[in-house]
């Protein structure tokens, strides 16, 4: 049960990279970006490719990254210069990019990483060389963490690039990114090439989105041609999970709510999965149900708030009427 | 400063809806010069203030500021040269974004943007004691949103934000016909004072005749896309709102059109 959970608490990291992908695409760039599909995979295709051919995985890491920000930057241009609907360009770029992946891949829908040397391997092997190792793997895997390298190494990367991102969108060119999403109009008349920055801002988030994808390549072995079916939902209820329960009072708060989010939403999924009547197959509908019931509860108890508000308004003034009412007949007589 | 030379823009070309929006339009604004545009609606006032700024392109002519020709400029890079305040208060600033920031992205719009922070304690002291002359109380709200603030308070922003930079033309689009009357009179009042302050070359449309008899130096009358009236210096401080109707009846042979021009 505890390995379940902090298994899923480990992918909940690494899947945090592509939540704060969707946040910038989303949320701040006010961009429905759909790309996020086909690039998680061209992260993970190209990484799995590069580290099956020998190449050393920070490198094939290090690409698959690139080939999402080539990805998003195409999206980002369809939009801006061939003035295609944001949903569409993201759609096209996701179809595109299935038969990309595919191609990347040499084929293949599925490329194993079996017995390869990966960025975990790597990291895990190092832990162990250290020799201190034993003492500590065996009291964390008490408390049910196996991989104490995995997880430690993928929140030290999330943070990372949490803490990266928190500093561009405060720097002058992710202040008119921001404003970009804000109010287009106001910061181009502030002499920010618009365009310019959308391009910029789909790219970074289909980086990171693909970043993510490299990385679950090798946490999970392999890179296939599916694994991105659903992943813009995906990154949507870790948004909007994180938000509902953290708020957005600022930049930092958001992203560090983000990525509490896409561990929720993990763990929300392994639950379920655990009950009998439930099928891995069913994962898909489980998100579907998670996404709708975060964007429809935030709702409901807003109303219901709302409902008792007046009802209580209504109650106060019919109890202050009879006493007025007293009082001017006490005044009348 | 500014110069058209035989500006003209149709739209809708060749169809039912034809509309001339600009018809050799020639201008020249000296450096320091204000001036007000009045017209009815649709007489090419706004066309006017969009092909200066970039956001139309004109089919002829050209535009230069500063001696440079600007037409074929983008709208983005024409801005380094121009601030704008708009007539809608949310069109000028970023709502979700905090007050020092639109500052910050508004003090950056003659430079080049980095990757440096965008709002540091020098940067704050300067945004401070420009809010202070607003007289608003904003300087104690710096990190405020601004989708908070009223319609008055985000114009006066929007204005600051446009002017503190001293952009080499100012152009103000109406932009206090949104505002009750009370807080219209307080951005005309702090419009007066930055551009004294700053000595900005200055473009202002306005539907209230009240308003741009009041402010500037210069003031032209558009109609149908044409400059019909264009009067400086001290005939244009003897002018009254009654003049300027008689002055329309007489070059157009009918009345103006538009009572909201005269009431506004």
């Amino acid at each position: 049960m505890s390995t379940a959970l902090f298994g899923s608490v480990e992918t909940g990291i690494i899947y945090a990279l592509m939540a704060l992908g969707v946040y910038i695409s989303f949320r701040v760039l006010d961009f429905p970006d759909l790309t996020v599909d086909g690039s998680f995979v061209t992260g993970s295709a190209i990484a799995a490719v590069l580290i099956t051919s020998g190449q050393s995985p920070i490198i094939a890491t290090a690409a698959g990254t690139a080939g999402g920000f080539l990805a998003g930057c195409i999206t980002g241009i369809l939009h801006t210069k061939g003035k295609i609907n944001p949903l569409l360009s993201g759609i096209l770029m996701m179809i595109a990019l299935y038969s990309i992946n595919l191609r990347i891949m040499g084929g293949q829908s599925n490329v194993p990483l079996l017995n390869e040397q990966t960025i975990f391997t790597m990291i895990t092997e190092f832990w162990t060389s250290l020799g201190i190792s034993q003492p500590v793997n065996q009291s964390l895997a008490g408390i049910g963490i196996m991989d104490p390298a995995i997880i430690f190494t993928a929140l030290i990367l999330t943070f990372i690039v949490k803490f990266i991102t928190d500093y561009f969108l405060k720097t002058e060119v992710g202040m008119a990114l921001r404003a970009t999403g804000d109010n287009k109009s106001m910061i181009r008349s502030f002499s920010a090439n618009t365009d310019g920055l959308i391009i910029l801002g789909i790219g970074l988030s289909n980086a990171l989105v693909a970043l993510s994808g490299a990385l679950v390549a090798q946490q999970g072995g392999f890179a296939d041609a599916g694994m991105g079916v659903g992943m813009i939902i995906i990154g949507l209820a870790s948004v909007i999970i994180g938000e509902a329960l953290f708020g957005t009072k600022s930049i930092a708060r958001t992203t560090f709510a983000v990525i509490i989010g896409a561990v929720i939403y993990r763990i929300v999924v392994t639950m379920a999965l655990l009950a009998d009547f439930l099928e891995t197959g069913d994962m898909k509908l489980i998100t579907a149900v998670i996404v709708i019931g975060a964007l429809i509860t935030p709702k409901l108890i807003e109303s219901r708030r709302e409902k008792k508000r007046r009802l209580r308004k209504k109650a106060e003034l019919s109890r202050a009427a009879p006493a007025e009412e007293r009082s001017g007949q006490n005044a009348s007589t | 400063m500014l110069r058209l030379e035989q500006v003209s823009l149709t739209f809708n070309e060749g169809t039912m809806d034809e509309k001339k929006a600009l018809q050799n339009a020639n201008i020249e604004l000296k450096s320091g010069e204000f001036l007000t545009v009045i017209g009815s609606n649709g007489a090419g006032k706004s066309t006017l203030m969009n092909v200066i700024s970039g956001s139309v392109i004109p089919d002829t002519g050209n535009i230069f500021i500063n001696g440079q020709a600007v037409t074929p400029m983008q709208e983005y890079k024409r801005s380094q040269m121009i601030g704008r305040v708009f007539q809608n208060p949310s069109a000028g600033t970023a709502p979700s974004m905090t007050i020092e920031e639109n500052l910050s992205m508004a003090w950056s719009r003659n430079k080049k943007r980095t990757l440096k922070p965008g709002v540091n304690k020098k940067k704050k002291e300067v945004f401070q004691e420009h809010l202070k002359t607003l007289n608003l109380g904003l300087e104690d709200r710096m990190t405020a949103q601004v989708g908070l603030l009223s319609g008055g308070e985000r114009q006066a922003l929007s204005l600051l934000m446009a002017t503190f930079t001293e952009p080499d033309i100012l152009m103000l689009d109406e932009h206090t016909a949104a505002l009750d009357p009370s807080r219209a009179e307080l951005i005309t009042g702090i419009t007066a004072d930055v551009v004294e302050k700053f000595q900005l070359t200055t473009l202002m449309v306005t539907h209230n005749m009240q308003q741009a008899l009041d402010l500037g130096t210069r003031l032209i009358m558009m109609d149908q896309g044409q400059i019909i009236l264009d009067v400086a210096g001290e005939e244009k401080q003897n002018l009254t709102v009654e003049k300027l109707l008689e002055e329309f009846q007489r070059l157009r042979g009918e009345k103006m059109a538009n009572d909201k021009a005269v009431l506004g």
